[in-house]
């Protein structure tokens, strides 16, 4: 074998090993979580442990549905707030803004990125919870669904904002040209031929922020209140629900990992197997829709 | 073959009890961890040879622990209650400190003193406006530990009697730390900490009329006062006795002092 030929070669085992690397890290964790949660979903019992309301473990009841119903109305909080305005922003930066602006907005959505999510709790415990506190409602301390869902569109907003803006651009330009040409405006063009033809795109956007919102900790705990109950309106009208305090699966890890033990900590790696497969969900969820675009999705 | 096997086993178990003789296990409350883990320190630089190995998971697997003899000495936060003396007849408590918890409010609230049944109360929900307690028309609002956390099973232990359970209303914080800034920052609130936690951010509630100070802690006077425990089974042996001793002599009980905590005998 040449020399180039065995350098070929050997960087074919490299890259291979670090993929399969990645891919045994993945197995193993989930493979770690399931068996430290067995105990629970045996003794516990899959179903009482998913449609269980209380969530008490010094009193041995273990329900997860507040967790549940806490980050599911937390997540779509968030997607409502922050989907509109990064969608505008990706839109803004692919089709109307011009050079200039875009060079000094752009990074400064990606700085927002970077930005460590105890920073964001920190700015939401400071500023947004005694805020929202303002708000005339019976039983509204400030921490609850409202600050927390501000809190976490932020956090989304790069993300949605900067791979919708990739998906926007990535539309030929004969599209663009053909919707000016038959005498649409700047407005119908891109409302009715280039957001069409990057749903894909902007789809996959919106499912990475998804994964992000359902994923976010720290900063949920500091200010959603972390009270274990299901999220209620107080007696109020529906919207009044997002006052509520609540409690998220990432959350009751966090808040209790560190003093459980027996069969409470083994009903918190449990709720990290909820976490995974909801995530999952999402994943593939996502991925069929994608898939099925891409296939007939041109317009 | 046989006596090359018996003398090896022989030799091994040598090594092993040569090893392990100077070794002090503990485990139990992850309270008395921090200060426990002190105590070793400054134990150790007296006591050339001897290791004290401290490990957490709470004031009921410390008992247990030691009950079953995994460990020489179970750590515990709170007073052995009946059942585990029950279970496991032999224990022997030592309180190595005490610690008061107190019940702070923040800057808006009026009301200065509470009684413990209105504390009890308030904590579980029955109270839930500052006007029956003689405040502000105002809804309570609940700051409280997490589960499994030694100063909220503490809390539940002296105040709400174990009977009755904390709101589920309730915001949760992780740390003292946390639960003295969200009580500084939220108005109308109120929740509970550990002594050493308090700063001029909150106030602390008198309780049965009794100011939440050290002194009153000392003299019994302040209701809310939790022990922080070492337990063993029977009689300790002098390599545990060794350390024990050194924790009650006031070179220890300074170092319980120092770590905000109040001792239990003469200080140095």
């Amino acid at each position: 074998m040449t020399r180039k030929g065995i350098i070929d070669e050997a960087m074919r085992v490299v890259l291979l090993c670090a993929g399969l690397a990645s891919l045994s890290i993945v197995v193993l964790i989930g493979l770690f979580i399931l068996r430290e949660s067995l105990p629970a979903f045996h003794e516990i019992g899959v179903w009482n442990l998913l449609s269980g309301k209380e969530w008490r473990p010094g009193q041995g009841q273990f329900g997860l549905l507040p967790m549940i119903a806490g980050s599911g109305l937390v997540t779509l909080g968030a997607i409502c707030l922050g989907l509109p305005l990064a969608l505008c922003c990706g839109i803004f930066l692919a089709e109307i803004a011009p050079t200039w602006i875009r060079v000094v907005v752009r990074p400064s959505i990606e700085l927002l990125a970077g930005i460590p999510s105890v920073v964001y709790g920190l700015f939401g415990l400071v500023v947004l919870v005694p805020a929202v506190r303002q708000i005339d409602y019976p039983g509204n301390a400030g921490f609850g669904l409202l600050s927390a869902s501000i809190v976490l569109a932020v956090m989304i907003l790069p993300t949605i904002a900067s791979v919708s803006e990739v998906a926007i651009r990535s539309v030929p330009d004969e599209y663009r040209q053909g919707a000016l040409a038959l005498g649409s405006t700047r407005w119908e063009m891109i409302r009715r031929v280039v957001l069409p033809a990057a749903r894909s795109g902007i789809l996959s956007a919106v499912v990475l922020g998804l994964g992000r919102a359902l994923g976010e900790t720290i900063a949920m705990i500091m200010v959603i209140g972390n009270s274990v109950m299901m999220p209620t309106t107080m007696g109020g009208p529906l919207p009044g629900i997002f006052l509520s305090r609540a409690r998220t699966l990432t959350g009751n890890i966090a808040v209790e990992m560190s003093y459980a033990t027996g069969l409470h900590s083994s009903a918190l790696f449990a709720t990290g197997v909820v976490l995974f497969v909801l995530i999952m969900i999402v994943n593939s969820a996502a991925r069929a829709l994608m898939s099925r675009n891409v296939r007939g999705g041109r317009p | 073959m046989n006596r090359t096997m018996a003398c090896l086993t022989a030799m091994a178990l040598c090594i092993c009890s040569l090893a392990f003789a100077e070794k002090i296990t503990v485990a139990g409350s992850t309270t008395v961890q921090p200060l426990a883990e002190k105590l070793a320190l400054a134990y150790e630089s007296v006591a050339p040879g001897v290791t004290v190995e401290i490990t957490g998971g709470g004031s009921s697997v410390g008992v247990t622990s030691v009950g079953n003899g995994s460990v020489d000495l179970g750590a515990c936060s709170r007073d052995v209650t009946q059942a585990e003396f029950e279970r496991f007849p032999g224990l022997e408590a030592l309180c190595i400190a005490r610690d008061g918890i107190a019940i702070i409010v923040g800057p808006e609230v009026s009301v200065t003193n509470l009684s413990k049944s209105q504390v009890r109360d308030i904590f579980t929900g029955d109270i839930s406006n500052w006007s029956e307690v003689g405040g502000p028309d105002e809804a309570i609002v609940l700051v409280s530990r997490e589960e499994g956390s030694g100063t909220r099973s503490a809390f539940e232990n002296i105040v709400l009697a174990d009977a009755a359970l904390i709101s589920g209303a309730a915001v949760l914080q992780p740390s003292n730390g946390a639960v003295v800034t969200t009580v500084s920052t939220t108005p109308y609130s109120i929740g509970y900490v550990s002594f050493g936690y308090l700063n001029e951010s909150v106030t602390a509630l008198s309780v049965n009329g009794v100011a939440a100070t050290v002194e009153n802690a000392q003299a019994a006077r302040y209701p809310i006062v939790r022990p922080l425990l070492l337990v063993a089974a029977g009689d300790a042996s002098p390599l545990v006795q060794g350390w024990l001793d050194f924790i009650m002599s006031p070179a220890g009980q300074s170092i319980v002092e120092a770590e905000g905590y109040l001792p239990v005998g003469p200080v140095e």
